[in-house]
């Protein structure tokens, strides 16, 4: 029994083929300006002729015609976050448009949530702009901050913060010092927002930043929460959406 | 003749009501009667009816007059507040322009202050609206505030208002209130029969009409006609029912009814100003001193600018049992501080007492948030 998921972000797009719930492929391409071609091109490169059922989600989820099902990013990320790790209740994901955090039961269902889709500032997109005018690649994040202190970054928004970055090199003030403080600003706020529902245990973090060590410890140290990840937290979603799918398949 | 009318068709009649009803307002005014445009619900519809004129909710729903209204209000300010000065301000509102006086209640410090800047322009006289709804002192003041509103009115339209005929007003106001009651209580009905999107098109569009009998009238026989349709067995789907609370919802915030109802789910109560809020408690016909039973019903209309505000916890907890509602969406308009703060506790009252999820959602006039909205909500309706 085969079923695919495909998470169409913002920034990437990840696809998953699930085989009897084993991940037997994956995927990832840039979403780029057209998520159309980007999910479409995921799909085939999915597609198996015993596929029988693919779900979407993700921003781009209505853009697949051949999709079976399409379901919200944060039901997804549940799901496929309690697929990759157990006794998990609390997922903070900081994606490239939104950070979210989901509340899960004891049955690994939703209940509660909270989204921040209106400030750039507690997002992936922050870094990825910083990351740009600091001329660095984001992979190669941990490298350049590690042993490095923050510079405080004092902006409440991503725009401003954008000009306050410029005067701080203007300043001569080190680019990777910039980019710890960037660090140390999204995971405070990301902190803060989290804190509005009930924390407990560890928390799970997924979406493109958990890749980062430096961004796990950085909000580790501000959570207090211990926080785990998992090699394919980028692919919580569209592990989710497969993993919902096969469940679907299976009764 | 009897003309008849499937049900759609019916909904599209309200709905168009505030479209068409500049020309019903027009034919009003030309019968030489005052009109007088409000902006909220604490003002006693009674008076203006006791004096034979009309009331109407002036426009605030829309985004089409903010940027008019930025370049004097600041721009993190709510927008209802924002649209309601623009609208006045550009003279784009037909039920502006037919008001002989606005009048104003000081439910916010946002809406105290723009009916400062909007009185340079209108003739708008604003109520003293108390925030503490439990104490005697407050009472004696809305009584006094609706007194001397009386007394301007007598003044300005050169009217005397007994009491006979404030009297009769309040039974006619109580009528209206009944069949608006009856018709969104139709919402009990499970499996539904009427969609969260339909009640809305009535609720909003009944404002609209300027002759209560009619309005009586209209929404009893659509009452009538949708209960025949559900005996006769016609019912919607069952789905997962959304009491919304919060904020005025009407005009483009409707984008929030269509996002719950488009992902699944039906509303089928609205504790909201539109809503129930303000038509669920009738005047007490029984007391004798009218000005005193008007204070005590417009007083315990539950909007969060009371504080302590027990009247929306009160009706939150007997509908969501009444309306067997699966969970509740609290509607915020941005900058609303009154209501953004209240989130805490309606969400702990949900949550904590009825066991029932709940979801804030805050958001503006603009279309911008739509794809945003359809993920929360989506989402939401999807834990349920």
């Amino acid at each position: 029994m085969y079923t695919i998921g495909i998470d169409s972000g913002s920034t990437t797009t990840k696809g998953i083929l699930l085989k009897d719930y084993k991940i037997v492929k994956k995927i990832i391409v840039p979403t780029g300006a057209n998520p159309k071609r980007a999910i479409k091109s995921v799909y085939e490169s999915l597609i198996d002729k015993n596929h029988i059922y693919t779900i979407t989600t993700g921003y781009g989820r209505n853009l697949l015609v051949e999709k079976d099902k399409a379901i919200t990013e944060i039901t997804c990320h549940g799901k496929g976050v309690s697929f990759l790790e157990g006794d998990i209740r609390v997922v903070i994901d900081i994606g490239g448009q939104d950070s979210k955090v989901i509340i899960l039961d004891e049955k690994n269902n939703i209940s509660d949530f909270l989204m921040n889709d209106k400030c750039a500032a507690g997002t992936g997109r922050f870094m990825e702009v910083i990351m740009r005018i600091l001329h660095q690649d984001l992979d190669d994040l941990d490298e350049f901050v590690k042993g490095i202190k923050p510079v405080k970054i004092s902006s409440m928004c991503a725009v401003f913060a954008e000009s306050e970055v410029i005067s701080l090199l203007a300043d001569d003030i080190p680019g990777n010092e910039i980019a710890k403080g960037v660090i140390n600003s999204i995971c405070e706020r990301t902190a803060i927002f989290a804190r509005r529902l009930p924390l407990e245990n560890k928390v799970f973090l997924s979406g493109g930043l958990s890749k980062s060590i430096e961004i796990r410890e950085t909000l580790e140290k501000h959570l207090g929460l211990k926080i785990v990840t998992h090699e394919l937290a980028q692919y919580a979603g569209a592990i989710g959406a497969a993993v919902i799918g096969m469940n679907k398949k299976m009764i | 003749m009897d003309i008849k009318k499937e049900l759609p068709e019916i909904f599209e009649e309200f709905n168009e009501a505030r479209r068409n009803g500049f020309i019903a307002a027009k034919k009003f005014k030309e019968s030489n009667r005052p009109m007088i445009g409000t902006f909220c619900t604490f003002m006693p519809q009674e008076l203006p009816l006791a004096m034979g004129a009309a009331t109407v909710s002036l426009c605030a729903t829309s985004d089409e007059t903010i940027g008019e209204a930025e370049k004097e209000l600041p721009r993190n300010l709510c927008p209802l507040i924002k649209s309601s000065y623009g609208f006045g301000k550009t003279d784009k509102c037909p039920y502006f322009f037919f008001s002989d006086m606005v009048i104003g209640e000081t439910t916010c410090d946002g809406k105290r202050k723009m009916f400062e800047l909007m009185g340079e322009y209108k003739p708008v006289h604003v109520m003293q609206l108390p925030n503490d709804p439990t104490t005697d002192v407050s009472l004696e003041m809305w009584k006094n505030e609706i007194i001397k509103l009386k007394d301007i009115f007598e003044k300005e339209f050169e009217v005397k208002i007994s009491d006979d005929s404030v009297k009769e007003a309040i039974v006619l106001k109580n009528r209206e209130r009944k069949a608006l009651k009856r018709f969104y209580g139709l919402g009990k009905l499970n499996p539904p029969v009427i969609t969260g999107t339909d009640i809305l098109k009535v609720l909003y569009g009944s404002t609209f009409k300027f002759d209560k009998e009619d309005t009586i009238e209209d929404v009893n026989n659509l009452t009538d006609k949708i209960i025949n349709e559900y005996e006769s067995g016609k019912v919607l789907d069952k789905k997962p029912r959304i009491l919304i609370t919060g904020c005025p919802i009407g005009g483009v915030t409707e984008k929030v009814v269509k996002a719950i109802e488009d992902n699944g789910a039906i509303v089928v109560f609205y504790e909201n100003c539109m809503g129930a809020k303000a038509l669920d408690e009738l005047v007490d016909e029984s007391i004798d001193d009218v000005y005193e039973a008007m204070a005590k019903k417009y007083l315990n209309i539950g909007c969060s600018c009371m504080s302590p505000n027990p009247q929306r916890f009160g009706m939150l907890d007997s509908a969501i049992d009444e309306y067997e509602v699966d969970a509740v969406v609290d509607v915020i308009l941005q900058a609303c501080h009154t209501y953004a703060i209240e989130t805490v506790s309606v969400k702990k009252f949900v949550n904590g007492i009825k066991n029932k999820p709940y979801i804030a959602i805050e958001t503006d006039y603009s279309t911008a948030d739509i794809g945003q909205l359809n993920t929360r909500l989506a989402a939401f309706i999807e834990m349920l």
